[in-house]
C-alpha cells in the first residue's frame, strides 16, 4: 500500500450515504492515481452522454501517490467530471495543501454523486465524514467561505470550495482551495454547484508510507537538483512567476491580442512578469512540497483596484489584458483577485470578454444589452465590471457566463469564439507556434496548453530547441508531452517539475515510493493509457475528428504584425500524422489493436 | 561552535517541505502528526512562518519534567529527550509557551526538534533558505547587516 492510502470514499448527496471501497491496486498500477485513477473510476461509472449539470453526473477528487510526500512540487489533486463548458471529459488539478490533506485523511479518491436538496458542505476528519448544512454559506465568496468553514470545523482544516460563480453555474467556474489555488478549467466548479455542494473541509493525520525510503529520498534529491539547476525551474519562475512569458511570447510574435485578431503587442511589457515583480508582487509562494515557488502573492495599492490576493498567471494577465486590448496591470491583477474570490477561470472569462468586445465593435452586442457599458477593446473599467457581472451572472454577465462559444453562437457568429471543444484556447498563438496548436486541437479537455506543453521545446528550449514555425516532428512532440503530462498528473506532480526533471526522474521516484517498478517507458505508457481512456469517453460523448480543429481564424487569418507576421496554423496538415502515431484510424478513433496493447480492451 | 536553527519568515514560501523532511527523517514515512516543525500560513496576506523548538537556555520543558527525560547536556545548545525516561505525563507540552513540544499518541512519545543530531533535514529540504543551521553568534548577522545598510544609505543621502 506504499504511496496509497488504500481506500476510496464515496458520498451520495441525494441519499446522504457515505460508503468506502478498497483501492483496486491493479488499477492503481495501471492508472497510477490522481488524474488516471479518477478517470478510471469516473469513466467506469458514468454514461458519457450524461448532462454535466444533472444529478447523474459525478465528481471525483483524487490525490496521486506523490501527493503528501516530498516528491518535488508533487502535492496536487485532480478533479474529474464531464465539463459543462465542453461536454467532454474535464480534468482540472490544483496545488496547495488540500490534496495532501485528503491523502493523509486516508483516501486515494473521493467520489461525489447525486445532488443535495439544499446547500451542504462536507467535513472529513480521517474516518469521520459528515454532510453538514451550508445554507448560511451560500452566496459567500471564496475567502469568507474558507474562514467560516474553518471556524465551524477546525482552524487548520484545508478547504476546497466554490464561490458565487460555482453556485450560479458559470460554465467555467473553478473549485478553489486555500483561497487562491484553483482546479480551474472546464467548469468543474459549476458541477459542484449543481450538486449544492459548497465546500469540502479536510483534516488528515495518517501516514503515507514509502516502499524503499532511501531510494526514494535519493531520487527526490536528484530531481530537486535538476530543478534547482534549471534556468526556468530554478530561478525564472520564482523571480517573475509564469507571467514572465509575456515578453518571451511577444518577442516571437505569438502573443494573441484583440481576440486573436493579431499576434503581437507593442505594449505587452506593461502586463509582464517583470512589471508585476516591480509593482504588485509582495512575495513568491509555493504550493505544498514545491521547490519552484511560481505563486505570486500580490497587492494592488491603486485605490481604484486595491486589494490583496494571488496572481495573475501568464494566461490570466494575457486574457484579461492584451487579449481585451488592455495593458493596465493593476486592473488585471484586481480582476484576477476577483476571479479567485468568486471562483472562476480567468482564461475562459477573459477570452469570452474579448469575444464579446469583438461582437460589440461589430455592432452585434448593443449598448442596451450592456446597460450602457462601452465594451470596446481597451476599456479597462468595463473589463473589471464584467468580471464581477460574470461571476454573479448579472446583466450581460449572464451571457458571458456561458463561455465564448455559446455567446458568439447566440449572435450567429460561432467563428468569433476562440475555442476548441467550446473551451477557450490560451495565450500562445497557434499561428506562430505550430505544435501548441496541435495540442489545443487534440487535447481531451478542449482548448488547453498544460496537457501537452510543447512551449517547453518550441519556445523555451528545454531539452530541445525546435523552430516554432515548423511542423516537422511536431506530432511526435505533442504526443510525447501529452503522454508524459498525463503520467505526471496521475502521480500528483506539477507540470512545472519538468523544468528540470524528465520521465527518468518521475519513474524512479514513483517506483521507489510505490514499490511497483516503472521504467520510463512504462511511465509514458501509463500516460498514453490515460490519454486513450479519456479519448474513448469523448468519443462516447459524441466527439469526432471534426472537433479536433482550431477556430477558423487560426487557419485563415494570418498574424498581421510582429515577428510572426503572415503565419497561419497548419493543424490540418499535422493531424493525420498525429493520429497515426497514436495508433488511431484516420477518423481519430483508437484502433482495437492499440487499445488492446494499452490494456484498455 | 554551537549552532542554532534560524527561521527567516520573510523567505518562507509556505511549501511545507520542512515538515515533510522532518517526518521522513524521523519515521521514513510522511505523517503530518510526526513532524517537529510546523508551518503556519495566513492565506489572505500570503504570509507563512515555520515554528519549531528553539532549544531555550532556560527551558520550561526541562524545568517541569519530573524524570529528567527532557534535559540539556552540559556545554551544548540542545534540549535532549530520552524516550526511556519519559513517563508520558505531558507536563512539558503544557509548560512550553510556544507549543513546540507535542505529545504523539502514535509513537507514545514527546515530539520536539532534535536538530537531527546536528544535520537538520528541514534545513536541507528548505528550497528558499528560510531555515538555516548556523553558528549561534552569527545567527542574526544578516539582519544586522541589512539594518546597517539602512544607516549607510541614510548617511550617503545626507
Amino acid at each position: 500500500m506504499n504511496g496509497y492510502s488504500g481506500t476510496i470514499l464515496r458520498v451520495n448527496l441525494t441519499t446522504g450515504a457515505v460508503t468506502r471501497q478498497a483501492t483496486d491496486m491493479k488499477d492503481a498500477a495501471l492508472y497510477i492515481g490522481a488524474r488516471g485513477l479518477a478517470d478510471k473510476l469516473y469513466i467506469d461509472e458514468v454514461d458519457p452522454k450524461v448532462d454535466p449539470l444533472s444529478p447523474d453526473n459525478k465528481l471525483v477528487f483524487a490525490p496521486g501517490p506523490f501527493t503528501g510526500t516530498f516528491a518535488p512540487s508533487g502535492g496536487r489533486y485532480h478533479v474529474v467530471t464531464k465539463g459543462p463548458l465542453t461536454d467532454v471529459i474535464a480534468g482540472a488539478n490544483s496545488g496547495g495543501s488540500w490534496g495532501p490533506e485528503l491523502h493523509y485523511a486516508g483516501y486515494d479518491a473521493l467520489i461525489i454523486e447525486g445532488k443535495a436538496d439544499e446547500p451542504v458542505y462536507l467535513w472529513i476528519k480521517d474516518d469521520v465524514v459528515e454532510i453538514r448544512k451550508a445554507s448560511h454559506l451560500w452566496g459567500k465568496w471564496v475567502p469568507d467561505t474558507t474562514d467560516l468553514v474553518r471556524a465551524e470545523t477546525d482552524v487548520e482544516a484545508k478547504v476546497a470550495c466554490i464561490g458565487p460563480a460555482g453556485e450560479k453555474q458559470v460554465l467555467f467556474a473553478a473549485i478553489m482551495n486555500e483561497m487562491h489555488r484553483a482546479a480551474g478549467r472546464g467548469g468543474v466548479g459549476a458541477v459542484m454547484g449543481s450538486k449544492n455542494l459548497k465546500a469540502i473541509a479536510v483534516v488528515g493525520t495518517k501516514a503515507i508510507s514509502v516502499a524503499r525510503p532511501k531510494e526514494f529520498k535519493d531520487a527526490v534529491l536528484v530531481g530537486r537538483k535538476g530543478i534547482k539547476e534549471h534556468p526556468v525551474g530554478g530561478a525564472g519562475l520564482k523571480a517573475y512567476g509564469t507571467d514572465v512569458l509575456v515578453n518571451i511570447l511577444n518577442e516571437i510574435g505569438s502573443f494573441p491580442v484583440h481576440n486573436f485578431q493579431d499576434g503581437y503587442s507593442p505594449t505587452a511589457d506593461k502586463v509582464g512578469g517583470e512589471t508585476l515583480a516591480a509593482n504588485q508582487l509582495v512575495r513568491a509562494k509555493g504550493c505544498f512540497s514545491c521547490v519552484i515557488s511560481c505563486g505570486r502573492v500580490s497587492k494592488v495599492k491603486n485605490p481604484k483596484y486595491a486589494g490583496e490576493g494571488e496572481g495573475p498567471e501568464y494566461e490570466a494577465a494575457w486574457s484579461m489584458g492584451p487579449d481585451c486590448g488592455i495593458d493596465n496591470l493593476d486592473a488585471v491583477t484586481h480582476s484576477n483577485h476577483l476571479c479567485n474570490e468568486m471562483g472562476m477561470d480567468p482564461i475562459s472569462f477573459g477570452s469570452t470578454l474579448a469575444c464579446a468586445m469583438e461582437l460589440f465593435e461589430a455592432g452585434l452586442i448593443t449598448l442596451k444589452e450592456t446597460e450602457g457599458v462601452d465594451l470596446s477593446f481597451g476599456n479597462v473599467d468595463a473589463m473589471v465590471e464584467m468580471t464581477r457581472k460574470t461571476g454573479l451572472r448579472e446583466g450581460i454577465g449572464n451571457k458571458l457566463a456561458l463561455g465564448s462559444y455559446r455567446l458568439a453562437n447566440s449572435y450567429g457568429h460561432p467563428e468569433l469564439s476562440m475555442t476548441v471543444k467550446k473551451q477557450e484556447i490560451p495565450a500562445y498563438d497557434p499561428r506562430g507556434i505550430q505544435g501548441i496548436g496541435l495540442e489545443y486541437a487534440t487535447c481531451n479537455r478542449g482548448g488547453c496548453h498544460v496537457k501537452g506543453y510543447t512551449i517547453a521545446v518550441e519556445v523555451l528550449g528545454c531539452g530541445a530547441k525546435l523552430d516554432p514555425h515548423a511542423t516537422l516532428d511536431k506530432p511526435y512532440w505533442v504526443k510525447l508531452f501529452q503522454d508524459l503530462t498525463a503520467a505526471i498528473d496521475a502521480s500528483g506532480g506539477c507540470i512545472f517539475g519538468t523544468f528540470g526533471m524528465g520521465g527518468d526522474n518521475y519513474s524512479a521516484m514513483l517506483s521507489a515510493l510505490t514499490g511497483v517498478t516503472y521504467t520510463t517507458e512504462d511511465y509514458l505508457k501509463a500516460g498514453e493509457r490515460i490519454w486513450n481512456l479519456e479519448k474513448m469517453f469523448n468519443i462516447g460523448a459524441g466527439m469526432t475528428s471534426k472537433d479536433d480543429q482550431l477556430p477558423l481564424r487560426m487557419t485563415t487569418l494570418p498574424i498581421k504584425t510582429g515577428p510572426s507576421k503572415g503565419e497561419l496554423s497548419h493543424v490540418p496538415e499535422m493531424l493525420p500524422e498525429y493520429y497515426k502515431l497514436r495508433g488511431w484510424d484516420e477518423k481519430g478513433v483508437p484502433t482495437q489493436e492499440r487499445l488492446h496493447e494499452l490494456q484498455l480492451a | 561552535m554551537p549552532k542554532v536553527l534560524m527561521i527567516h519568515p520573510d523567505r518562507c514560501t509556505g511549501c511545507q517541505n520542512c515538515e515533510l523532511a522532518c517526518s521522513f527523517s524521523h519515521e521514513n514515512q510522511f505523517r503530518p502528526t510526526a513532524t517537529r516543525i510546523h508551518v503556519y500560513s495566513w492565506e489572505r496576506e500570503g504570509f507563512s512562518v515555520p515554528m519549531m523548538c528553539q532549544q531555550c537556555d532556560s527551558a520550561s520543558c526541562v524545568k517541569v519534567c519530573p524524570t529528567g527525560a527532557l534535559h540539556r547536556a552540559k556545554g551544548t545548545t540542545l534540549v535532549e529527550y530520552s524516550r526511556e525516561k519519559c513517563i508520558g505525563c505531558r507536563m512539558c507540552t503544557i509548560a512550553c509557551p510556544f507549543g513546540n513540544a507535542v505529545y504523539d499518541s502514535v509513537t507514545e512519545s514527546i515530539l520536539k526538534c532534535d536538530t537531527c543530531d546536528g544535520d537538520p533535514a528541514c534545513v536541507q529540504f528548505c528550497p528558499s533558505q528560510a531555515l538555516e543551521f548556523v553558528d549561534d553568534n552569527i545567527s542574526t548577522r544578516s539582519r544586522k547587516r541589512e539594518l546597517a545598510g539602512k544607516f549607510k544609505s541614510a548617511f550617503e543621502g545626507a
